[in-house]
């Protein structure tokens, strides 16, 4: 058996001893019991509902005259019949219980899901202390409004709006198509109705977005990579590569 | 429980300390700070239940959420790549100065006369790369898995919101070296931007607070950059994260 914290037992003990003393009545004493004596005199066994209140709903039923309750219980309420509970409604049985999660096969968040959350944290931090030792991030000259630089690029996810810029007019290209990308990418799952999440029933979607994911990946890399002086196409094996991260 | 006796002076001191107002006012009871851990169920709920943790994880998940080959950790990384960006980039804030007279000099001092200081610029830059890509390979996972279907179609929205800051953090960070590559790299992206209908030309000059890339847009762009898009961004992560736990955990199994 796993150890109970000893606060949390002499709470629950405190939480007993109060809710006997409160059943009032047919409780002989108010002292603190240990926990785990039982009590000949609790009258349903379930000690911690108080049986004043337990024994109320059929009371109220029974004599609507007198008010229910131990001494503990608050009289003088002022709804009818001097009750201040009353039955508001009742839940077939079925409505809520049916409702309920089924189990489920779950695993403690620690260990198993920090452990590998830890691992790939520091994996990835590895990776980025070895990369930015080898690699140095560009810093050209400094910046010079009569310089141009041939070609000017854009950093690299925005070179597929680049390449579109060389397709169509600018407010095309710049505007009008990533702006409808966008309001379907934000629209998708109000557009996909497929209720579906299997693969197999969702051969339209899946090759909608692979078709569309392809397209922006060549785009940029073209742009990246086979666009030389004056934006032109070139081929990086020749011309050499005119990109910097 | 908790009263095992050692006389040894170092553990007098640790009950001590743990039977202190302060100490445990820091700790909730229950905390595995205040008891010890030791393995067991109970104290494995504890170390998230009792501490800030929980903010972002439930006591448990379905066995299938911590397969790494679901998510492949994708949003996990994206976030962690966050927080290495937050934490080198304050590192950068103490010797970068966002005018036109002093921002490419101060990258140049930074590189060749600051402890650590071209390593830090590096890793904030390869993250920032990084960090684009993982959240455009995670929009791409959660597509392909189908986990924008009901219930959480609205998280998907909050994603392509994130995706949106990602990209504009990183952008409005291209400039700031004030070099020839992020001077006309952000020249061609505002030019873009110029283009929308209407609008086009007020677009332009609130983005480059002037008709010309200058200091101004140079001092816009880092507050931009340090200040305001970072505060929206964990705004919006909270969503985010908020809604996975409240849509019953990540998606799955398929
Ligand atoms: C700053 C960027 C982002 C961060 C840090 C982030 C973080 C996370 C994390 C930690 C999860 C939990 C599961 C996992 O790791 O895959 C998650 C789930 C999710 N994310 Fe993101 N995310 C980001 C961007 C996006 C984007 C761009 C989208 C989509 C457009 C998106 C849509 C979702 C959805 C729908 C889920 C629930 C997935 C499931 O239940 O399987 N997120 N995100």
């Amino acid at each position: 058996m796993t150890e109970i914290p000893e606060h949390l037992r002499k709470r629950a003990e405190a939480a007993k001893a109060k809710a006997k003393a409160a059943a009032g009545g047919d409780a002989p004493s108010a002292d603190t019991p240990p926990a785990d004596a039982p009590t000949g005199t609790a009258p349903t066994g379930d000690e911690k509902i108080p049986s004043h209140l337990l024994n109320r709903g059929t009371a109220a039923a029974d004599m609507p005259a007198a008010p229910a309750g131990g001494p503990a219980a608050p009289v003088g309420g002022s709804g009818p019949d001097g009750h201040n509970q009353r039955l508001l409604t009742v839940v077939k049985s079925g409505s809520i219980q049916d409702t309920r999660a089924l189990p489920v096969d779950k695993v403690h968040v620690w260990p198993h899901l920090l452990v590998a959350e830890f691992l790939s944290a520091l994996a990835v931090t590895l990776f980025l202390l070895l990369f930015a030792i080898f690699v140095n991030a560009p810093l050209l000259e400094l910046a010079d409004f009569n310089k141009t630089p041939n070609p000017s690029k854009a950093p690299w996810y925005f070179l597929g709006l680049q390449e579109l810029l060389t397709m169509f007019h600018p407010m095309v290209a710049g505007v009008t198509i990533p702006g409808i990308g966008l309001i379907l990418l934000v629209m998708a799952p109000y557009i996909d109705r497929n209720p579906s999440k299997r693969p197999e029933d969702r051969k339209f979607a899946i090759s909608l977005m692979t078709v569309h994911l392809m397209f922006w990946a060549v785009l940029v890399m073209i742009g990246s990579f086979f666009r030389g002086p004056g934006f032109n196409f070139v081929f990086p094996w020749n011309a050499g590569l005119f990109f910097e991260l | 429980m908790a009263d095992d006796k050692k006389s040894g002076g170092m553990s007098q001191m640790s009950e001590q300390v743990q039977a202190s107002q302060a100490w445990g006012s820091i700790f909730r009871p229950g905390s595995i700070f205040r008891k010890g851990y030791s393995d067991s169920p109970r104290n494995r709920s504890y170390v998230i239940m009792n501490s800030v943790l929980y903010h972002l994880h439930p006591v448990k998940v379905k066995r299938h959420a911590v397969k790494v080959s679901y998510t492949l950790c994708l949003g996990g990384l994206s976030f962690f790549l966050f927080i290495h960006l937050t934490v080198t980039g304050i590192f950068l804030m103490f010797f970068y100065r966002p005018t036109a007279a002093q921002a490419w000099n101060d990258i140049q001092t930074l590189q060749t006369a600051v402890g650590f200081g071209l390593l830090v610029r590096n890793m904030h830059r390869w993250a920032a790369h990084l960090m684009v890509l993982s959240v455009f390979l995670h929009m791409a996972r959660v597509f392909y898995h189908g986990a924008y279907k009901p219930p959480r179609e609205f998280n998907w929205v909050i994603g392509v919101m994130l995706l949106q800051f990602t990209l504009l953090l990183s952008f409005t960070g291209y400039l700031l070296p004030w070099d020839q590559l992020a001077l006309w790299a952000v020249t061609v992206g505002t030019n873009m931007m110029g283009f929308t209908p209407v609008f086009g030309e007020q677009v332009r000059f609130v983005l480059l607070g002037g008709v010309e890339i200058g200091t101004d847009t140079l001092l816009r762009w880092y507050t931009l950059h340090v200040l305001m898009l970072p505060f929206v961004l964990v705004i919006f992560l909270a969503i985010h994260f908020w809604r996975v736990r409240k849509d019953g955990g990540i998606s799955g199994p398929l």
